[in-house]
């Protein structure tokens, strides 16, 4: 996958969050193109379409649409499948995920696709072991924000990791 | 599940975040983003107290969702580097995530990032060493590749590195070697990736694939062992109970990304050598094969998309290995049934499989069971989703290449596309069906209906050689005239029809109008009458025809004479502002008044059949290569390389883009012999004459030469089909001791072509031989010309491409198509050769052709004009990079010198023509002595790619040149240098 991305399909305005998990960031026109051109999908329609050298699998879950762009000879049904082990992922972890979950954590967001997949290739399949990561790291963070003033922090946070 | 640190961590983010969506227009949004970009800027500027680090992480948070609004952030760089070297975790995270989304090529900053990177590399902390590859593969830049990638193989397949890191390391290192292969060093470690095919932990499993899938492709002999394990990985995953994987099964289908990567990474190689593994292999093959079968375990889309994308995925390892699955179901079994599917991802998927089918050389068979499914799917079936159309048009236009379709059913649903506004026609699409239909045709009547048909979809793109041509084919055939008659009259009945029915319908009624006269339906008066409502709205050209074929009438049917003559009488026909028109009334009244009807029967008699010469569409495609394209070919094909440099996309043969009408008489030659009579004359004049004194043409140069050229090109595979894996066949090849050596002046006429595609190879006074080639990437096309320049017919003619000792198949593969065994005197054949280079080669093929003359056998061996140089890949540079890589390959074998005299005038725009001829890009200003010419480029072979850099110092005193060449394989050196010293 070259760029993966999800985007909601109402706006609150023009402006409302596009969130793109990419390799490089795409020029603002491109993204532009390529928001419309999911958005102006029929709900009939198939998942896959040939934009530019690309091709784009999407899937909406409620009102969001998760797309990733795919190289001419990827496998467009695989990719599809990720998409929904990535929504699954997101359900899971904040349990029964809604866009604002995502919105107002899309911190997290980025977190665990990092975990799921890296550079884009598939890093990690198994849930288990995304979640677990992600847990470890969130454990980190409780940990740091108990003892947030103090100096030894890092010793402890090293220490938790081994 | 832990909590969500919602709020605890950063409550200012969540109430900006709150603020941003409780916005009730665009102006307030940008005001409140503007509010705090303003906040953060002067936070991060505050002198008198320094943030803290959760402050820091904060505003970073805050411009990081900025960003993602579509707002550009031009600072907090600095602050997300200082969080990246924080011990604290969430910190660390926060400035990692920063730098992966806005990259910034800021120097002084990268070397900062990098510093910290590696850091977190050393540390030994896995969490933090991943957080660091996470980085590096988000990046994926240059100056990270310069600063890690020899770092991280040692990570990789260090014995004590957690599974993670692993996992992470093997993806960085992919990204970048994607970004910038020459910077990461192969080495022993490659072999310890390989065995991470075995590794317990599937997760290290699937990255491993990953890279190694990459990797081989530039280097399949250093992975090659990957094979039997990848083999003995997907045998055991394909033969695990549904549970066995826990929690890698995914919706009761075990591993499906680990399957797929497998499939995938197999279809870098060839079918497996060793039995044991191929049986294995073939298990797999049918174990998937069979699953597809079986009652699906569970009815969620999702099992059902992960065992179809496992499927899809072996068969196009099947058509990889370009035999049929075994069991005799036809690789069509597959995507063949899924047309009948309900699902239009499924069906969109099928189509495109069949597609691949369709173009592949040997599944001709399992394409032809199915061809009325797909026909079917094609005809009434069809989606209303453009991209299912799109990819219906796409199939349709393979199987129309393909020699078992039948072809008049594909022309026929190209016409179905045409209607749809996603398939709308353009011109060269039009061109192409109207050769099919031609080529195809079985019958006149079936023709005629194509070509009314086509003008009356896309009217507008017909152009005037295909109208002319029906004509043609009209006039010609006494048996299609009155039909003809009879369907055009019928297509003028439409109310809006186009201008051009209206010039195919008044000639053909004005030429055969009396074989339908006998039906009270189609009587004079009411052909005329239907003729002349059109007349008032057509173009003065038009109008011109119009005018013709009523004087015609005037003969046809005497009964209009008086009707006509009223129209021609009419102001608006007598004093018409236009001159052709109002001439023709004023002669035409004159003639119909004055002449008698004997003199008029014989003016007007119907046309003479046209001669037989080439079909005027055939004629339009020749005009369209025509006077001027010598240089046309060199062009394009550089045009087409520096476009690969430029854009760094390769333009990949789509089975959707529209195939020049070049490249489609390319394939019709190939196809069975068509039933038209004109047609082989036709397709043997489209080719240029290369005896003829003027500069060679070119075929197969439409306007987009490189498009039209890779969309034919097939890779030159081996005879006949062959069970699934089996060993390919020894080549039928005789060996080359069956054939003479070649004559003495062949290197003279090999160095002729060095650094040109097109000419005259060879000739004597019974044979000319003529050359035209084109070269793209490591496949190239050559068409060879063999004229007889006697009178007397040359028997058993026979050329065949031998390749002498050293050149073994494994280096070059040449296919060739046969030619007629017989050639008239004053005839020319051709032949197509189809050329792939698999490995770097010294010695061109030798071409050995043998005929008999008056009964004496004659025999002759020439070297084939392929050099190693035709699949250079001009490539553009930079000073400073071309002074670096010509560093890089200072060993002293990589570098070979001539030093010789100048055997031609010494012109600079003469050697300049010569160099890029010879293949490779001329990069100015590198050399600090303008004199000089420095040239760089890659040797495109399907094992290996070879970086050439070369420098010509041409002496006008002593009337010498110096030739350096540099590359990284020693021999490619030597003999590049021999061959171009050859030229000066």
């Amino acid at each position: 996958a070259r760029i993966v991305f999800l985007l909601p399909q109402h706006f609150h305005f023009n402006l409302m969050p596009v969130f793109l998990f990419v390799l490089q960031t795409p020029k603002k026109k491109i993204t532009r193109e390529l928001v419309q051109t999911v958005l102006a999908r029929k709900p009939k329609m198939c998942s896959f379409l040939e934009w530019r050298d690309l091709k784009i699998v999407y899937k909406r879950y409620a009102s969001l649409y998760f797309c990733c762009a795919i190289e001419d000879q990827d496998n467009e049904l695989i990719t599809l499948e990720i998409i929904h082990r990535y929504v699954e992922l997101l359900d899971k972890y904040f349990g029964s995920v809604c866009e604002l979950d995502i919105i107002f954590n899309f911190e997290k967001a980025y977190f665990i696709l990092d975990e799921f997949l890296l550079g884009g290739e598939v890093q990690e399949t198994s849930k288990k072991n995304v979640l677990k990561a992600i847990e470890q790291a969130d454990l980190l963070q409780e940990e740091v924000s108990v003892i947030s003033h103090s100096y030894t922090v890092s010793e402890i946070t090293l220490k938790h990791a081994r | 599940m832990p909590a969500v640190s919602k709020g605890d961590g950063m409550r200012g983010l969540a109430v900006f975040i709150s603020d941003i969506r409780n916005c009730k227009s665009k102006e307030a949004e940008i005001k409140r983003i503007n509010k705090e970009l303003a906040n953060i800027r002067s936070k991060f500027k505050g002198r008198d107290k320094a943030l803290d680090g959760y402050s820091k992480k904060k505003y970073v948070c805050k411009l990081l969702f900025i960003f993602l609004l579509g707002h550009d952030i031009d600072f907090g760089h600095m602050e997300a580097v200082n969080l990246l070297s924080s011990n604290k975790y969430t910190e660390k995270q926060i400035g990692y995530l920063f730098i992966s989304v806005l990259v910034n090529s800021n120097s002084e900053l990268i070397r900062l990032i990098n510093n910290a990177i590696k850091n977190d590399l050393a540390s030994r902390n896995p969490t933090f060493m991943c957080l660091a590859l996470h980085c590096i593969a988000n990046v994926g830049s240059r100056e990270m590749g310069e600063a890690f990638a020899a770092d991280i193989p040692r990570i990789l397949v260090a014995g004590d590195s957690m599974d993670s890191v692993k996992q992470s390391a093997a993806l960085c290192l992919l990204r970048l070697y994607k970004a910038s292969p020459d910077l990461v060093p192969m080495g022993e470690w490659t072999a310890r990736v390989v065995h991470l095919l075995n590794d317990q932990h599937m997760g290290v499993v699937t990255a491993a694939v990953s890279l190694i899938t990459c990797l081989c492709k530039k280097n399949p002999d250093d992975f090659k062992t990957c094979i039997s394990l990848a083999v003995s990985r997907l045998s055991r995953i394909v033969s695990s109970a549904s549970t066995d994987l826990q929690d890698y099964t995914y919706y009761f289908v075990p591993a499906p990304w680990l399957s797929v990567k497998l499939l995938r990474l197999l279809q870098c190689y060839p079918p497996p050598e060793d039995a044991a593994v191929k049986g294995r292999l073939v298990e797999c093959l049918e174990t998937v094969l069979n699953k597809a079968q079986e009652p699906p375990k569970s009815k969620k889309v999702q099992h059902s998309n992960a065992k179809n994308a496992i499927l899809f995925e072996t068969i196009s390892l099947i058509i990889h290995y370009d035999r049929c699955p075994p069991g005799g179901g036809g690789g069509g079994g597959g995507p063949g049934s899924f047309l009948q599917h309900r699902e239009t991802n499924l069906r969109y998927l099928a189509l495109e499989s069949m597609c691949t089918l369709a173009s592949s050389e040997f599944s001709h068979e399992a394409v032809k069971t199915h061809i009325d499914t797909v026909i079917n799917a094609l005809k009434t079936r069809l989606p209303k989703d453009p991209s299912c159309q799109l990819k219906c048009t796409g199939l349709s236009r393979a199987l129309s290449r393909s020699p078992v379709a039948q072809p008049f059913r594909v022309v026929r649903n190209l016409l179905t596309f045409g209607r749809t506004p996603e398939g709308r026609y353009s011109d060269p699409d039009v061109l192409k069906v109207a050769i099919l239909a031609e080529k195809y045709a079985v019958d006149y009547s079936w023709y005629v209906d194509t070509i009314l048909n086509l003008i009356r979809i896309a009217g507008d793109y017909v152009s005037e050689e295909v109208w002319y041509r029906v004509l043609q084919i009209v006039t010609n055939r006494d048996d299609v005239q009155g039909y003809a008659a009879k369907t055009v009259f019928e297509a003028l009945q439409a109310p809006a029809c186009h201008e051009n029915m209206v010039k195919v319908g008044g000639y053909i009624l004005g030429e055969f109008g009396n074989l339908i006269a006998g039906d009270p339906r189609s009587s004079p008066p009411v052909q005329f009458s239907l003729l002349h409502s059109k007349f008032h709205l057509c173009s003065v050209a038009t109008r011109a025809l119009l005018l013709s074929t009523y004087i015609k009438f005037i003969n046809l049917f005497p009964e209009t004479k008086a009707t006509i003559q009223g129209v021609l009488r009419a102001g608006s026909q007598l004093r018409n502002a236009d001159v052709e028109l109002q001439q023709r009334a004023v002669e035409y009244l004159t003639l119909s008044s004055v002449a008698s009807t004997d003199v008029l029967a014989t003016v007007l008699e119907e046309m003479p059949p046209f001669p037989e010469r080439e079909s005027s569409i055939l004629a339009k495609l020749k005009r369209k290569k025509g006077p001027g394209a010598a240089s046309a070919l060199d062009d394009g094909r550089r045009d087409a390389s520096s476009n690969d440099i430029n854009g760094g996309v390769e333009p990949t043969p789509s089975t959707v883009s529209t195939p020049s009408p070049s490249a489609d008489l390319l394939g019709l030659r190939a196809a069975p012999p068509p039933a038209a009579p004109q047609a082989p004359a036709g397709a043997g004049n489209l080719l240029v004459d290369v005896s003829s004194d003027g500069p060679v043409a070119q075929p197969g140069l439409g306007p987009t030469p490189e498009e039209a050229f890779l969309s034919e090109l097939e890779p030159p595979a081996p005879e006949s089909p062959m069970a699934l894996l089996a060993d390919p066949a020894p080549a039928a090849d005789p060996g080359p001791e069956d054939f003479g050596s070649p004559i003495p002046e062949a290197d003279e006429l090999l160095n002729k072509f060095v650094c040109k595609n097109n000419g005259v190879l060879f000739e004597n006074q019974l044979l000319q031989i003529g050359v035209k080639s084109e070269f793209r990437q490591n496949l190239g096309r050559m068409y060879l010309f063999y004229g007889n320049k006697t009178s007397v017919q040359f028997q058993s003619f026979t050329p065949t491409v031998v390749h002498p000792g050293d050149l073994q198949t494994a280096q070059l593969a040449v296919q060739t198509k046969r030619v007629a065994a017989q050639v008239d005197g004053g005839a020319q054949v051709q032949q197509v050769l189809n050329i792939e280079c698999l490995r770097d080669f010294l010695a061109p093929p030798l071409l050995s052709v043998r005929f008999r003359y008056g009964g004496a056998p004659q025999s002759l061996t020439l070297k084939l004009p392929v050099t190693i140089n035709k699949f250079f890949q001009p490539t553009e540079m930079a000073a400073q990079d071309f002074f670096q890589r010509w560093k890089q390959l200072s060993l002293p074998q990589q570098e070979a010198q001539k030093i010789f005299k100048a055997t031609h005038p010494m012109d600079a725009e003469v050697t300049k023509a010569k160099l890029l001829g010879f293949g490779s890009a001329l990069l100015d200003n590198v050399d600090p002595n303008p004199e000089n010419f420095v040239g760089a480029g890659i040797i495109q072979t399907k094992a290996l790619q070879v970086g050439c850099l070369l420098r010509l110092e041409p002496n006008a005193q002593a009337q010498m040149y110096r030739l350096t060449l540099r590359t990284s394989k020693e021999p490619v050196s030597r003999h590049l240098c021999e061959l171009l010293a050859q030229q000066f």
